[in-house]
């Protein structure tokens, strides 16, 4: 135990009372002094631009007029823009994509690595290293190298396939299944990893019981891994949609939103406002609409972890 | 038996996870045949699957090594017969590098810096010093980590482009003016500061790091008290305490942040893009490599294009392959707890 509990466990006279809080006095402003670089910044650089915010989103704002308040504006600008409809579809339909292509990929290579004997950490090391890559390398590499409709390298071998050339990222229609496939490439290895985790706390004897049981391969993965792994499952459902709602670098780098909006993200429209418009208080409410849906998630995700904490 | 045996101890190593060894398949059923094609047949699967994975990442390196024709044909040649060694070394001087690679060192450095510097003080004192409300504090700290950073980057940006309450029109420039590169900042007309175009402007908010506390809070929180109450005896003030006791001690933690700051801040982009829109000379690695998709106003072959990107990569995966253990951990960590 530490020392101040001694002192306390004494007879209190007057003094000793008057002594203890002076070095309780002495001892808070000690901890508050190392205390306060951390205050400084997170009041400068977190709290208070999270709290603003809120306010920017009901202010009119550019860089050189001072903030007025304009009520409800910001947001009867925003529902007045057809690309907020566009960007929450877009959204949506990236979120869509990113769960039917993205979701499923690295759930089954775990369970296939988890199964070979051989070069175990090879396979874990081969699937993590588009995570270590930096996303703008990447992002080049997939935009000019692979996707370029012209020359890109995905289009000569459709070529030499005799197959007709398909405009990755220049068609409405592929821009976005591009974009979640890359991001299905980039980004599996990390989600393999929590998988594969999860896998190694399956217990053995499950499997044996079912084995001896006679059941086949799929039956053991429906009836005992599924079930097992559900709620690494679930949290990782969720992850995948936080993330995919904040998706920026991706359109931003590889298309810009196009072609014809069909990238268009919601951070994609927050930039646009801000830094293309100069409409920072529309930027702002936008960015408030999108951390109330985030927070809904983030409960939901903290709910979950706390039910699947054993 | 003794085969089952030596496939357990054979596959610990890779997985340093103290619990079930086996998948779908047991050893056992490894002996019938059926069970065997299964086996050979998710291994064909891995390897097809792993070298779609790689091969980008190959193309990249080896096509920093070809002629921009050569490039581009297909089926790609796997190694070129005349490596253009040289075209990594005029990526290099072309793509200005050597700047490139110094902005992001030093923001890194920066970073790094004022990360330690911030997370340690304030973990110690709500770990060791337990001020009064210390518990609010955490909380209000760890909230943060709650509000997505994309929901708020437009007040964060604007905080950046006018500090709030930080006025220097009554202290005299020579104070500051000194101040080369990136740590420069300006001064408003009307005493106030901006910290676009400033390295200040990329440090001061990844500084604000809850993760960094959180982490560092946990480690310190094992740290027995009786060891600092010992030295309290002695008489070592509060600041001894940390350096002579605590520090030494967080070895493994300092390692794991410091690793993770250099690679975040190794891959940063959009952030000191933002910030340093109007310093092209401060920029960092990433942000120069951006500017290489404006095809018009920075007309570079491909060739020399993907040697570039291939430079720019291949810090992380040395960092990596030293660091493995440490950053495999902290994934499996974080991913799980956000």
């Amino acid at each position: 135990m530490g020392l101040p509990m001694n002192t306390d466990t004494t007879q209190p006279t007057a003094s000793k009372t008057l002594l203890h809080w002076f070095y309780s006095a002495k001892n808070n402003l000690i901890a508050y002094l190392f205390l306060l670089p951390a205050l400084l910044i997170f009041s400068f650089f977190s709290w208070y631009p999270i709290i603003r915010g809120l306010i920017l989103s009901f202010q009119k704002v550019n860089l050189i007029d001072p903030p007025v308040w304009n009520g409800i504006q910001n947001f009867r600008l925003l529902f007045l823009d057809p690309s907020l409809a566009v960007a929450w579809k877009n959204a949506a339909y990236y979120t869509f994509l990113g769960l039917l292509i993205g979701y499923f990929v690295p759930l089954i290579l775990a369970v296939l690595i988890n199964d070979v004997q051989h070069g175990k950490s090879f396979f874990r090391l081969a699937f993590y290293l588009p995570v270590i890559l930096p996303p703008m390398a990447t992002l080049i590499l997939w935009k000019m190298g692979l996707y370029n409709s012209d020359w890109g390298l995905l289009n000569m071998g459709l070529k030499s396939l005799g197959l007709e050339r398909i405009l990755w990222l220049d068609s409405k229609q592929w821009a976005m299944p591009s974009l979640v496939i890359f991001s299905t490439w980039a980004n599996a290895g990390g989600t393999v990893l929590i998988y594969l985790a999860a896998l190694q706390g399956v217990p053995a004897h499950l499997y044996d019981a079912a084995e001896i049981d006679g059941a086949n391969l799929w039956q053991r993965f429906l009836n005992i891994t599924l079930p097992q792994i559900r709620g690494v499952m679930l949290i990782m459902f969720v992850l995948q949609i936080i993330g995919t709602m904040q998706v920026f670098t991706e359109p931003f780098v590889m298309t810009g939103g196009g072609p014809a909006n069909a990238t268009l993200t919601i951070i994609m429209l927050i930039y646009r406002q801000a830094f293309s418009y100069g409409n920072y208080g529309v930027a702002s409410a936008l960015g408030f609409l999108l951390f109330v849906v985030l927070v809904l998630f983030s409960g939901l995700y903290l709910w979950l972890t706390r039910k699947f904490a054993q | 038996m003794k085969k089952l045996f030596s496939r357990k101890t054979s596959a610990q190593p890779a997985n340093n996870f103290d619990s079930a060894t086996r998948g779908l398949l047991s050893p056992m059923e490894m002996r019938s045949k059926p069970a065997k094609l299964a086996y050979w047949l998710i291994f064909a699967i891995l390897l097809a699957s792993t070298f779609t994975c790689i091969f980008p990442v190959y193309w990249m390196y080896t096509g920093g090594l070809k002629t921009p024709i050569g490039l581009l044909q297909f089926p790609p040649e796997l190694f070129p017969k005349i490596p253009l060694w040289e075209n990594y070394l005029r990526s290099w001087n072309d793509l200005n590098f050597p700047l490139y690679f110094g902005n992001t060192l030093g923001l890194a450095f920066g970073s790094w810096v004022l990360q330690i510097l911030i997370s340690t003080t304030a973990a110690y004192s709500l770990s060791k010093l337990k001020p009064v409300f210390g518990n609010v504090i955490l909380f209000m700290f760890l909230a943060t980590l709650m509000v997505p950073s994309m929901a708020y980057f437009i007040p964060q940006y604007l905080t950046i482009v006018k500090v709030p309450l930080i006025n220097l029109a009554g202290i005299p420039a020579w104070l500051y003016k000194w101040l080369p590169g990136g740590l420069a900042f300006n001064v408003l007309p009307d005493g106030s500061v901006t910290l676009l175009d400033s390295w200040w402007g990329v440090w001061l908010p990844q500084a604000a790091s809850a993760f960094n506390i959180f982490v560092m809070k946990s480690f310190f929180d094992e740290i027995p008290q009786d060891l600092i109450d010992a030295a309290r005896m002695d008489g070592a003030s509060s600041i001894q305490v940390l350096t002579k006791i605590i520090l030494p001690l967080s070895g493994p933690v300092l390692a794991v942040i410091t690793i993770f700051t250099v690679i975040g801040s190794w891959k940063d982009f959009f952030w000191p893009y933002l910030v340093l829109m109007g310093r092209e000379d401060l920029t960092p690695i990433m942000v120069a490599l951006f500017r290489l998709t404006n095809v018009q106003s920075y007309p570079q072959p491909l060739n020399i294009v993907m040697a570039g990107l291939a430079i720019a990569s291949t810090p992380p995966i040395i960092l990596f392959l030293i660091f493995q253990k440490q950053i495999m951990r902290g994934i499996v960590l974080t991913g799980l707890k956000g």
